[in-house]
């Protein structure tokens, strides 16, 4: 069969012929909203129409089965509209409150989930692991799985002090804004790469690899024409990797994830924040990673107890001091904490005035 | 089809979230691409290594981005994970679908791929997960025949993203889903046709409260904001007073400038002190508005830790008016890629080319003058720059005050 005219440079097509009729009836003039339970919201119009949200659990990585069941869904409830979120989570769009008890009815009889709205915990951005990366020094999905199961009720109804962001990358590339979440997964190496030598000059690039390596510890190796790592300089980062294919880094004993956490991305009450090193080491245990999980519940559960309400989890920890959350958590301090990269002048302390 | 014994990854379908395992599954049912993605995956698990090589340079005729190649290095032992590219669909603004056009896209995946998907990617894109070489100019023919286009990838404008903004928030200071659409369109030979030093990303929010977490993770992140007042519906304040929350612990005491006073009866605003942070309007939504004049603080430079250091963005504009045909802010973006172009060296984002020639020469290349808004503190050491004509206006200054006989600091 004859393939269509394929057409470039168009973009994406216009957003205006997918939204339902009642945004496009109160476009920018929504008054407020009120968030009626963890799954379910409904804003209101300065015209008094009123536009429910459910939203539904994704694991991000779907077939065309289920997105074809969202569109079932999406036409017997919401005319056909539907949305996903920047969390990768499913909205359906409802303007008649009269569908919204029988959309939920029939979420739940399909096993859909719903939640993740308000003072709780939202669907895990997350990059791709051993899924399809080739970077990657764990399995982002089979990591977020695992998590979510243990931390379901914050999703469907327990509440916390504020909403709790988590994020998972598969290695130090980072997709996604891994780096500023309440609660970061991140994969690391421990190892200093190794060399094929005889396939450096045919694959790679002198000068790249060499500016690649944020700690200066590459340099050229003439006699093999190729390059040597410094192993006192390397920090493990893989970007040489990245640039460089016969530089391997992968160690399936030593490759596992460190935690990080505080970081937030909106401008509420305090400035966007980076998240901070806590946990420097865990064993990648797949299938279902019960360290790293027990611990990023536990970290959960302390934060729980004792913020004030409205309080991120790095709001929390500027108030009581990280030596006061290491002492809450129970979490052993190590050298891996104190920053010896780019960030020492800015993190170290310079005043005699602490808790113990 | 080969049947693969999966019991590692079989675990992942236990539990009460949803599971990606089963939506591999679900696609393996009539895919050989997707039965061995899952076999392959198992693998991943048993050995606890990833078996993906580097991205191959593949793609569509005319365009240098938007296909990822990703092969396996167990092509033998997985034939259908042998090639496995990525396809990525710029996506509309704010996520919005409708059925007809979903089913429209499945389809075509299905007829060309693994039937698996991400909805969405990091960056934005509709990624559908795993195709072969010789099926991407048909790929690309049936989507873009129906209106469908291709993302951003490698060193290019990738495919810019934003809040749901006027679609359904009321905190939004400008069209979020009507700039990302307009500069989607404006922008689409830098998103095909790579041609910066590294990856550049624009992502747009409402405001402050950044959902699509612009400040950490955009080149350039746009985020909304106003300069009038907050007006106060009082009646409102009584209500939230009424239904419980503690006005002067949750709101008063929680504001970064400490401009609200509340004597239990009414609530008021310094205006002239407010940093506009949104606490209070987010936990207040029905008493308080932001009012008067619309627009957004552009800053530049975040980005992930590779290569020096995650970096934040920083501010560059305190305030433009963002308004169609939205010249000023298009403006701003070319003289912004000019400048990298010009001091960037290969794979450097523009954060850190900024870091290494200096906040000076980079707000000076785009035309911006230097005010305090952009800047959390002054600098602490006295080591700086003094050029000629920096000299030249501050011996012209004091002439002028010899002359009048009056200070001017």
């Amino acid at each position: 069969m004859a393939l269509p005219q394929r057409k470039t440079d168009i973009g994406p097509p216009h957003y205006k012929q997918f939204l339902p009729p009642v945004i496009q009836k109160n476009y920018g003039k929504w008054k407020y909203h009120e968030v009626i339970n963890p799954g379910l919201m409904v804003h209101v119009g300065e015209s008094g129409d009123k536009l429910w949200t459910v939203r539904v659990a994704s694991p991000r990585i779907l077939s065309t089965t289920t997105i074809r069941e969202h569109c079932d869904i999406a036409e017997k409830y919401c005319g056909g509209f539907f949305r996903y979120t920047t969390r990768n989570n499913v909205e359906f769009l409802v303007s008649d409150e009269k569908q919204v008890e029988p959309l939920r009815k029939d979420l739940t009889a399909r096993g859909f989930k719903m939640g993740g709205i308000g003072s709780g915990i939202s669907n895990v951005v997350h990059t791709q692991g051993w899924v399809h990366c080739h970077s990657a020094c764990t399995d982002a999905s089979g990591l977020v799985k695992a998590m979510m199961d243990e931390l379901m009720p914050y999703f469907e109804s327990k509440r916390l002090p504020n909403k709790v962001r988590l994020a998972v990358a598969c290695c130090v590339n980072m997709c996604g804004a891994v780096h500023c979440s309440d609660i970061a997964v991140v994969a690391v190496h421990t190892k200093v790469p190794t060399i094929a030598h005889e396939n450096f000059k045919n694959m790679c690039e002198l000068p790249t690899v060499i500016g690649s390596c944020p700690t200066r510890a590459i340099s050229p190796d003439p006699a093999n024409k190729s390059v040597k790592i410094n192993a006192e300089k390397c920090m493990y980062c893989g970007n040489c990797f990245t640039v460089c294919p016969p530089i391997s880094i992968k160690d399936p004993e030593r490759d596992g994830i460190a935690i990080l956490v505080g970081g937030k991305v909106n401008s509420l009450r305090s400035n966007p924040k980076f998240s901070k090193l806590v946990i420097p080491y865990i064993s990648n245990e797949p299938p279902r990673w019960p360290k790293a999980v027990a611990a990023i519940k536990h970290i959960v559960e302390v934060y729980a107890k004792n913020a004030r309400k409205h309080e991120r989890v790095g709001e929390w920890i500027e108030r009581i001091g990280w030596e006061r959350f290491f002492s809450l958590t129970g979490i052993d301090f190590t050298f891996q904490c104190i920053d010896d990269f780019t960030f020492m002048r800015d993190t170290m302390r310079t005043s005699s005035t602490f808790k113990w | 089809m080969k049947k693969y014994d999966t019991p590692l990854i079989d675990e992942l379908e236990k539990g009460p979230w949803p599971s990606f395992v089963t939506e591999m599954k679900k696609a393996a049912k009539n895919n050989e691409m997707a039965n061995d993605a899952v076999g392959h995956l198992e693998k991943c698990f048993r050995t606890k290594v990833g078996y993906w090589k580097h991205g191959g340079i593949v793609g569509v005729l005319g365009y240098g981005g938007g296909v990822i190649g990703r092969y396996s290095e167990l092509g033998d032992e997985f034939p259908g994970v042998a090639h496995f590219h990525t396809v990525r669909i710029n996506q509309p603004s704010g996520f919005f679908y409708s059925s007809a056009a979903l089913r429209e896209i499945c389809d075509i995946w299905d007829k060309y791929g693994s039937g698996l998907t991400n909805v969405h990617g990091s960056t934005g894109d509709l990624v559908l997960l795993g195709t072969k070489t010789d099926a991407l100019e048909a790929i690309f023919a049936e989507y873009s025949s129906r209106g469908w286009d291709l993302g951003g990838s490698g060193s290019a404008l990738r495919t810019p993203s934003c809040c749901i903004g006027p679609g359904r928030c009321e905190w939004t200071n400008y069209d979020t889903l009507d700039l990302n659409y307009a500069l989607t369109q404006e922008f689409q030979d830098e998103i095909h046709r790579p041609m910066f030093a590294y990856k550049f990303k624009i992502k747009m929010s409402g405001c402050a409260c950044d959902c699509v977490a612009s400040i950490a993770r955009a080149d350039m992140s746009i985020i909304g904001t106003w300069k009038g007042h907050i007006e106060v519906n009082q009646d409102e304040v009584k209500n939230y007073a009424k239904n419980g929350m503690d006005i002067n612990a949750e709101i008063v005491n929680m504001c970064p400038t400490q401009c609200i006073s509340y004597d239990g009866k009414e609530l008021k605003i310094n205006n002239a002190e407010c940093s506009r942070c949104m606490h209070c309007i987010t936990r207040m939504t029905k008493a308080l508005k932001p009012t008067g004049e619309r627009g957004a603080t552009i800053c530049i430079g975040s980005k992930a830790p590779i290569v020096v250091g995650s970096l934040l963005s920083w501010v560059i504009v305190p305030f433009i008016k963002v308004e169609p045909p939205y010249t000023e802010v298009k403006d701003l973006i070319r003289k912004i890629w000019e400048w990298w172009d010009e001091n960037a060296k290969p794979r450097e984002r523009i954060g850190e080319v900024i870091e290494m020639k200096g906040m000076r020469s980079f707000l000076e290349g785009i035309g911006q003058t230097p005010i305090p808004q952009q800047i959390k503190e002054p600098r602490k050491d006295p080591f700086m720059f003094y050029t000629e004509d920096d000299m030249a206006a501050f011996k012209a200054k004091e002439a002028e005050e010899k002359k009048s006989g009056k200070y001017k600091f």
